[in-house]
């Protein structure tokens, strides 16, 4: 599945910062409350000043003063309301400095701005905007989480690894293009919109997965990434209640943290999905997943996030691995790759295939794949794996070793490193 | 707001344009006119050129305060723009969506166009 991506990227080369912080109660109140509030904050200012650029930006102010002032001062009874007071004394400051902008200092002046708008909930409007294809996907990211899920640009950049003057310069550019090029702010028109919300699903998996592949890597952050992309799920499904592939992407979300437990041993060492005790799996979370799946189904639009949601699905129901329906898995992906044909599904139907059509077979499946393949570490651990099994030791170490070369994970480096000293 | 279509070609494209009997040429010019005229009617095009090949191209490098003529478009590239349009459109998305329609070229550049009219 595409969620076992190995973690790429310019800054994954560097050794891994262990930050010491630690979360603390306040830590995640702070962050519930930004998350709650950042989205709804930016899209009513961007309603009342039509600067989306202006709004962005006073209000992720706000978030820092107010992460200087609440751990001391403690959190505010209406910190939404404090978090819009202080956006807005901002704004009123900028604009005070610009002649040009009298009307706007007006309208701020004047304007009843609730954090909490009675009226339909605008934030899809954020979250669209944020995600315009005529920005890079990284951008669309940074921008996604800072103006709509209230993360600060320097937890942006130690969630990707990356350097806070790199995200903020991201976040500028964007911001100045969605300016410049006029991106309009709003939910597209039906014609466009399967094509968006694509877009939209693929930043929030990308989160998702970033996010939860780098948990238990010793990495404590104040917010965690795999959290915050289901809750910006869950918004954008309580937004768009008729669109069936958001319900599988929620679905698909829950099912893969519910292994979260089992995905480290005592030792702190990786787990893979054969060997997890499945007994640590959190059967809530796999019972919403199985509900969101249902409903999703009940729609009847199927499309790549439920196929892959159902598939975690069958694993999450499995008593044991070797007691998967792989016959239905590889059904499912077959179903996949005619929506979406690519050479990571191919691959990860060849190990289903193995299950029951034996090694050999799944082997030849996955040498056709190597021309596309080739720089992919998991490519190689599949191979690894098949050989192995049809008693090639020599074989699949090699294999072992090229994979141990192309993988940048530090978690999935060690279980590799284990498996070719044992 | 304003924007320029630039309509771009690669070398297979011309390649393919060459293969083109006169008839088939004529039915793709008349793709590209029907999309003009359906804009135009629309109000959303304010000028555009088809221009001559690559070969006709002569590049003025500015440097030092010193003009150099040359031949030639001015960077090498595999795509170069075969003609443009001058649109007049609510938004980013709106140009984007006739871009999206061009029946001809392999790719389309968006751009906006500097607005002067505050200066």
């Amino acid at each position: 599945m595409a969620r076992r991506l190995c973690r790429r990227g310019p800054a994954r080369g560097r050794p891994l910062e262990r930050l010491k912080k630690t979360n603390t109660a306040t830590d995640l109140a702070v962050a519930a409350v930004f998350r709650e509030e950042a989205g709804r904050l930016t899209a009513a200012l961007v309603r009342t000043l039509g600067d989306f650029d202006l709004a962005e930006e006073v209000v992720q102010d706000s978030l820092v003063a107010a992460l200087e002032k609440w751990p001391e001062q403690g959190i505010p009874d209406r910190p939404g309301a404090w978090l819009m007071t202080t956006a807005r004394r901002r704004a009123i400051d900028i604009l005070r400095r610009d002649k040009r902008y009298r009307e706007k200092l007006e309208l701020l002046e004047h304007a009843n701005l609730h954090p909490e708008p009675p009226e339909a909930d605008d934030r899809l409007r954020l979250i669209f905007t944020c995600c315009h294809p005529a920005l890079s996907q990284e951008a669309q990211v940074a921008l996604t989480l800072r103006a709509v899920a209230g993360f600060t640009t320097a937890e942006i950049a130690s969630a990707f690894l990356v350097a806070e003057a790199t995200v903020a310069q991201r976040i500028v550019r964007a911001k100045r293009k969605i300016v410049d090029a006029h991106i309009p702010y709003r939910v597209p028109e039906a014609a466009e919109l399967a094509d968006r919300l694509d877009g939209v699903l693929s930043v929030l998996y990308l989160m998702f997965n970033e996010g939860y592949l780098s948990r238990g890597a010793q990495v404590a952050m104040r917010r965690d990434l795999a959290d915050d992309a289901i809750w910006l799920a869950s918004l954008v499904a309580r937004l768009m209640p008729d669109q069936p592939e958001i319900l599988g992407l929620l679905a698909l979300m829950k099912l893969t943290v519910a292994r979260s437990a089992a995905r480290f041993d005592a030792a702190g060492e990786m787990v893979l999905l054969p060997d997890q005790d499945r007994r640590l799996w959190d059967k809530a979370s796999i019972a919403e997943g199985v509900a969101l799946l249902e409903r999703a189904g009940a729609m009847r639009m199927t499309g790549p996030y439920q196929v892959q949601a159902a598939i975690a699905a069958l694993h999450s129901e499995a008593r044991s691995w070797l007691e998967t329906d792989w016959h239905q898995i590889v059904v499912l992906y077959d179903s996949l790759l005619r929506m979406a044909d690519s050479p990571v599904v191919r691959l990860n139907r060849a190990v289903a295939l193995s299950h029951f059509a034996g090694p050999e077979l799944a082997l030849g499946e996955v040498n056709d794949l190597a021309m596309a393949l080739s720089g992919y570490h998991l490519f190689h651990s599949t191979r690894a794996e098949l050989l192995d099994q049809l008693g090639e030791p020599v074989l699949a170490r090699e294999a072992r070793r090229r994979a141990l070369d192309l993988c940048q994970n530090p978690a999935e480096r060690s279980l590799l490193e284990r498996r070719l000293r044992g | 707001m304003k924007y320029v279509l630039m309509f771009t070609e690669n070398e297979e494209g011309r390649g393919y344009w060459e293969t083109l009997t006169e008839a088939q040429r004529a039915t793709a010019y008349g793709r590209i006119n029907h999309w003009f005229e359906e804009h135009g009617k629309a109000g959303r095009i304010v000028g555009g050129e088809e221009l001559q090949g690559p070969s006709s191209s002569t590049t003025v490098r500015l440097r030092n305060g010193k003009a150099i003529v040359t031949d030639g478009p001015f960077a090498e590239a595999k795509e170069i723009v075969g003609g443009f349009a001058i649109v007049e459109v609510k938004d980013l998305d709106e140009a984007l969506e006739m871009a999206k329609g061009w029946p001809g070229g392999s790719a389309v550049e968006v751009r906006p166009v500097v607005d002067h009219s505050n200066d």
